[in-house]
């Protein structure tokens, strides 16, 4: 049995609902993240674990046992908050000590997991300082250590590092993932920030509108994403209307001119409009051969990024961008040449629901 | 540009007049007491009075006592307000108001008829229990300004996430407020505490009606049949009021300069 069991959780705020039948079941030690864009209800959910919020249907299990009617304080979950939250009137030794001072433990013991704690976050020399004295990465690590001091079953992170400039944000995220790897403490971590989420994690939650749109390991779902929602929101990806033109033959058509989906046509019938999803790094201008699809289109706009070339190639409806790499001895293709793009049959991501 | 900073200057000595004049007099009337030269014999008189030493005790104490039964109501209504059920703010507000909308005497006269010797609760059968009435009815003429320091400090802090972290770390709801809220708004629980104790100090109408030894009786005592003491007294109590106005000064600014380093 998983050690976090989520079971059709819902939540709902008078006659509007924010989570639905959210379904997950996390082993013990893995690093799961939920994504998604900012009211999708991952906040929601997640305070639901930590018991800052009562479920309004479903249930909680930790380890097996049931914690849905639990107050927070006796789910023994550790919460890091977006804003810190130290508090203000002890310093940083009293804040990491300050679960196993409420769970009266002995002061010898506190002194030791403080050490430890402060030791395993790299900030063993300032025991002594109060929360204003430290820089907003500092006072984060601060708070991780002190809610990893009570030892507790599910570490819960609520968007930990958006307050924080870009680079500390980097380092701060590797130092995270180092710690629970080295702890092996089953997380769950927030965030709005794809790329923190495709990073850190073992897997995913995708989540839009209150429901998981994929659940899957980072690879997953950035390369399959399974619906339209998930191929926008993670990475930057090629929407295309096709008409399945042969369901059998796992063929489709995009403004007319047919190629071969390998994935994703099950269930599908022919005539049918799909919306197609395609990375700017599977296609391609050169023409390795073989087995490939091909079409034909008009470059509409090239810029240029750096050490990478964005170019924009329409067919009729249809446009797609795709990347290549900065050749110095090279200039870029201008646009209005008539081109030949080719990717792999692999790469054409048939995505669940109509094409709207 | 002279003549703009006239009006200012003008409104500023004019105000110094009006507040000045009356107080050096006072203090120049204070020291008259020997004929033909200034002594502090009014004083000396004043503080050696053992009537005037119990009614400031029995007024400390009775002070003391309101700050406590007053932080001790505000301090968690105050925080639950803000945490739970931010609709009733308003509401709460009003309340707090009210004490500086009804006068004392009414809110005296309301009491007598409440707890007098033949009610259900007769708290001014006996002496100590009429302290007790007279702390509470202290507590609510303090409320406005109590309330108000307090929510400001509240206002302060992030009282939702610092509640939830501690209650993430296993703490309970006395842990929560007294180790978490109580400390975070120690400062303005402290300028209310002086506001309290300067309103306390003076207080006559409660005090009197109720005929409790406290210090704003024995001042209209002492007004009405001395000629040089009242105006020592008026400038000891003048001195204690700004003391609690200075301590107030104080320790806002030691809180501001802490946040300053920030």
């Amino acid at each position: 049995m998983a050690f976090l069991e989520i079971k059709d959780l819902r939540k709902a705020f008078g006659p509007l609902s924010v989570v639905q039948n959210f379904e997950l079941a996390v082993e013990g030690g893995e690093f799961v993240s939920f994504l998604g864009p900012s009211g999708c209800g991952k906040t929601t959910t997640l305070r639901m674990v930590a018991g800052f919020e009562q479920p309004s249907a479903g249930t909680i299990r930790i380890n097996g046992r049931d914690v849905t009617g639990l107050r927070p304080n006796q789910r023994n979950v550790g919460m890091v908050f977006q804003s810190y939250a130290l508090f203000p009137n002890m310093t940083v030794a009293e804040n990491v000590g300050f679960g196993l001072k409420v769970a009266r433990r002995p002061a010898a013991e506190i002194g030791a997991r403080v050490e430890e704690m402060l030791r395993l976050i790299k900030l063993p020399t300032l025991a002594g300082r109060y929360p204003y004295q430290l820089s907003g990465g500092q006072q984060q690590r601060v708070a991780l250590a002190r809610a990893l001091a009570i030892k507790p079953q599910v570490l819960l992170l609520d968007e930990p590092l958006s307050a924080l400039d870009a680079k500390i944000r980097v380092a701060l995220r590797e130092e995270i993932r180092s710690v629970q790897r080295k702890l092996g403490i089953t997380t769950i971590y927030v965030t709005h920030d794809q790329e923190e989420a495709l990073s850190m994690s073992d897997r995913i939650v995708v989540m839009n509108e209150g429901r998981v749109e994929q659940i899957g390991t980072p690879f997953e779902i950035y390369n399959y994403p399974r619906t339209r929602f998930v191929a926008s929101f993670v990475g930057t990806l090629n929407i295309l209307r096709a008409r399945v033109t042969d369901a059998g033959q796992r063929r489709i058509a995009i403004d007319g001119q047919e190629i071969v989906a390998r994935r994703g046509l099950d269930g599908t019938a022919s005539g049918e409009l799909r919306a197609v999803a395609l990375r700017p790094e599977a296609v391609s201008l050169s023409d390795p051969g073989g087995e490939r699809n091909r079409l034909q289109g008009t470059i509409e706009d090239v810029s240029f990024l750096g050490s990478v070339v964005r170019i924009r190639v329409r067919f009729k409806e249809n446009a797609i961008s795709l990347d290549t790499f900065n050749n110095p001895g090279l200039a870029p293709p201008e646009p209005g040449r008539e081109v030949t793009v080719t990717f792999a049959y692999d790469d054409v991501l048939v995505l669940e629901g109509e094409a709207s | 540009m002279k003549r703009s900073k006239l009006g200012p200057w003008l409104a500023i000595v004019i105000g110094a007049i009006y507040f000045l004049v009356p107080l050096i007099g006072t203090f120049e009337f204070s020291l008259r007491m020997r004929r033909g030269e200034y002594s502090f014999d009014a004083y000396r008189i004043v503080l050696g009075d053992p009537q005037f030493q119990a009614t400031f005790a029995y007024s400390t104490c009775l002070a003391l006592a309101t700050i406590l039964v007053g932080a001790l109501l505000v301090v968690p209504t105050a925080y639950w307000i803000r945490l739970r059920l931010p609709g009733l703010r308003p509401v709460v507000e009003f309340i707090t108001l009210l004490p500086l909308v009804i006068p004392a005497i009414v809110l005296v006269f309301g009491y007598l008829r409440i707890y007098n010797s033949s009610s259900w609760l007769p708290l001014t059968a006996s002496d100590r229990a009429t302290d007790l009435l007279l702390t509470f009815s202290y507590v609510t003429l303090a409320l406005p300004y109590m309330y108000r320091a307090v929510d400001t400090g509240l206002r302060a802090i992030d009282v939702r996430t610092l509640t939830e972290a501690a209650e993430s770390l296993g703490a309970g709801w006395p842990t929560i407020l007294f180790r978490v809220i109580f400390p975070n708004v120690r400062v303005a629980v402290l300028s209310g505490a002086f506001l309290t104790f300067a309103i306390v100090i003076g207080e006559f109408t409660m005090a009197s009606l109720l005929d409790r030894p406290a210090f704003g009786p024995y001042l209209q005592l002492i007004g009405a049949n001395r000629a040089y003491e009242p105006s020592a007294l008026a400038i000891i109590a003048f001195i204690v009021t700004w003391a609690c106005m200075g301590l107030i000064q104080v320790f806002g600014r030691g809180a501001r300069m802490a946040a300053e380093t920030r």
